[in-house]
């Protein structure tokens, strides 16, 4: 019995082997599955495995290969982040895709660095991201950028001069957006106050008397999905009068879940607004509802996450940089990635010659209809 | 001044209320067996989860609570039996490295299950709903934990002193050994051990999600640690030790992640320094600096050497 079942075990493991036969290039997908940001990095996931379904080739030179997504589950941990990158690096991917969280996404890039790995991010917007390296790319706005813009809206749309800001501790996408709000907000004129919490916190009504104490006319909270919807729960349970803002990351269904039925105000800045492109709309929708796992991982739903939109753009990227590389070897992909445009869904991406940031000008503002429990488009918003 | 200073102790005397549910369960299986048992957080979690995903079945409320609690003393029961007995004469290093193997079990056992997502917390009629007292706005539950946990440690303290199964208790946390000799099943003492641990932490679970309404794998791992450290602050194996060391760190954590506003209302600072990013940091200050002074916590019993 044993040695059958050893033999079963030895011809298991050859299958991959045979499977190699074809042509394929691997590319790899970095991102959370779980952890505080598991239900954003699914989201993301599922972007690419939708285009991964609209368009599952690409021709390299003359010869057509199959593209296989390589998955890694970062965990949304900065210390689990390089293992599950080595384990990219091990499958021998010719691009990386990801991640969504900035931390993770620097806690990966010396090892896609060393094995001369380029790495297209998606919506991570911290700038430590790509500055100073050569491999890491992204396509998705700034932090500096994203918290002027949320910063002029509070002060000049909305017209509040008091804002309190509440970060993760040690998370580098909530201190950094937190950081250049702060900044703006107060060149503006106005005053900024603010509290960090720790990892794993999930008692905010401190805080949140904090800010109401505070008098703060709106709440700058860029934090996980896990955080953000305890804070929406507390806010509401509270009667908080003040307005939630918060970044990119809270553009998800369970945040819409939290917020529906309560009277808070929660304002998000993201790269993609719902009708932006009617026949990438159309299409997730229906791949959404044909299939069950897609659907849990969406949160149960079929509302677009902006990042899922950033998702599919990024595989369609990584598609015409090997095209233009002409080789599936990574170091050539790395250098056809600096003069690589596409046209996507979420607009035109072209990296800009420097640190291979994405040239963006716009973010779009969305707010929560309470009472439906959908985003609401509520302005293009620049920095000025 | 008190206006100022009471929401904050509000919610601090709550949380209090909902660590010390969850220290009893540390404080009474240590009392016993000598055991930390590090599983005792993540069943706290797995009771949240089983609500979430009974309350979705569609069962009404009284059946769904009294089945969670049922579901949750059955855990811990089944934990111990498949865990920790067959351990019972291994060294303690073993069983403990167990409670670490079950905790890691059961978090990715709901990890897999939610797929890493988190689980809304049902809304429970009125102890959900919002409250006005003195002008502070909270919930309903923050009101009735304190008062339910005092409620459910009289009840506890009664079993222990004045039931037959409450004296095996005494008698085999005094000594394991002779006890079993005077004829006790120490056995049967040992789940009724853990099935209340367990229930206790299931009451919890009802409390705490209700006030923080998200639910994920990780979700015990905090209050658990917090609750060890209040069992460990009050003695380890005294139950009004555990309760008491329960709301001193549930208020004092609380008010200060108010102190920078409270200085500030007060007119004695003027700027903010950042103060309740440290309060994490005092707890665990704290528990250090028990263990220094007083080794065997604030009702902690002399250990005699035998000899």
């Amino acid at each position: 019995m044993k040695k059958i079942l050893a033999i079963i075990l030895a011809v298991m493991m050859l299958i991959p082997s045979f499977a190699m036969a074809e042509n394929i290039v691997k590319i790899g997908v970095f991102e959370p599955a779980s952890g505080d940001s598991g239900a954003g990095g699914k989201q993301e996931i599922l972007g690419m495995q939708y285009a991964n379904k609209v368009q599952p080739t690409v021709m390299i030179g003359d010869t057509e290969y199959t593209v296989q997504l390589v998955y890694a589950d970062n965990a949304s941990s900065t210390d689990k982040a390089p293992s599950a990158a080595s384990e990219l690096v091990n499958q021998g991917v010719s691009v990386v895709l990801g991640s969504y969280g900035s931390g993770v996404s620097i806690a990966g890039s010396p090892l896609f660095a060393e094995a001369g790995i380029p790495a297209i991010g998606v919506s991570c917007t911290n700038p430590q991201v790509t500055a100073g390296n050569t491999h890491y790319f992204r396509i998705c706005f700034l932090d500096p950028f994203q918290g002027t813009v949320l910063a002029n809206y509070a002060y000049k749309t909305m017209g509040i001069t008091n804002a309190y800001t509440l970060g993760e501790l040690g998370n580098d996408y909530d201190q950094g957006l937190i950081k250049y709000f702060t900044e703006a907000f107060t060149a503006l004129g106005g005053t900024v106050m603010g509290d960090n919490f720790p990892n794993g916190t999930a008692d905010f009504t401190p805080y949140i008397t904090n800010a109401q104490m505070y008098g703060a006319g709106v709440v700058f909270a860029p934090c996980s999905i896990s955080y953000a919807t305890l804070i929406i729960n507390q806010a509401a349970g509270q009667n908080a009068e003040f307005a939630l803002l918060a970044g990119d990351t809270w553009d998800s269904n369970k945040v819409l879940e939290a917020a529906t039925g309560t009277n808070l105000n929660i304002l998000i800045s993201t790269f993609y607004q719902e009708g932006g492109n009617v026949e990438f709309d159309e299409g997730f929708k229906a791949w959404l509802n044909a299939d069950a796992e897609a659907m849990t991982n969406n949160g149960g739903n079929d509302i677009i996450a902006a990042v899922s939109a950033m998702g599919y753009d990024a595989y369609f990227v990584a598609l015409e940089a090997l095209k233009a590389a002409g080789s599936t070897d990574s170091k050539a992909v790395n250098e056809a990635l600096w003069t690589t445009t596409y046209e996507g869904v979420s607009g035109a991406i072209a990296f800009e010659a420097t640190n291979g940031d994405a040239v963006r000008d716009t973010a779009y503002i969305k707010t929560v209809d309470t009472a439906t429990g959908a985003w609401q488009f509520v302005a293009v918003q620049g920095t000025n | 001044m008190l206006k100022t200073v009471l929401p904050y102790l509000l919610t601090g005397i709550a949380v209090g209320g909902q660590y010390a549910l969850i220290a009893i369960g540390y404080t009474m299986v240590y009392g016993i067996l000598r055991l930390i048992n590090f599983a005792h957080g993540d069943v706290f979690m797995v009771a949240g989860i089983l609500m979430v995903y009974i309350m979705a079945s569609g069962l009404p409320l009284y059946v769904s609570i009294p089945l969670v609690l049922l579901l949750t003393a059955a855990i811990g029961f089944v934990i111990e039996r498949i865990a920790y007995k067959p351990l019972r004469s291994a060294p303690r290093m073993s069983i403990m490295i167990s409670a670490i193997g079950v905790s890691y079990t059961l978090q990715n056992l709901v990890l897999y299950i939610t797929g890493g997502l988190n689980q809304f917390y049902p809304k429970i009629p009125f102890i959900s709903d919002s409250v006005a007292i003195f002008g502070v706005n909270t919930k309903m539950v923050t009101l009735i934990t304190p008062v339910l946990t005092i409620v459910l440690v009289v009840a506890l303290v009664l079993l222990i002193n004045k039931t037959k199964i409450g004296m095996a208790m005494r008698a085999v946390s005094k000594d394991f050994e002779t006890s079993q000799l005077m004829g006790i099943k120490i056995n049967n003492v040992i789940s009724v051990t853990f099935i209340i641990g367990s229930f206790l932490a299931g009451v919890g679970s009802i409390l705490y999600f209700t006030s923080y309404n998200t639910v994920i794998q990780t979700s015990g791992a905090m209050p658990g640690l917090k609750a060890f450290v209040a069992a460990v602050f009050g003695g380890i194996g005294s139950i009004p030790g555990a309760v008491v060391g329960a709301f001193i760190i549930g208020i004092c954590e609380n008010l200060i992640k108010g102190l920078d506003i409270i200085l500030f209302k007060a007119g004695i600072t003027t700027t903010s320094y950042g103060l309740a990013t440290f309060s994490d940091a005092f707890t665990f200050a704290l528990l250090i600096i028990i263990l220094i002074v007083k080794p065997t916590g604030l009702f902690g019993e002399k250990i005699t050497d035998k000899v």
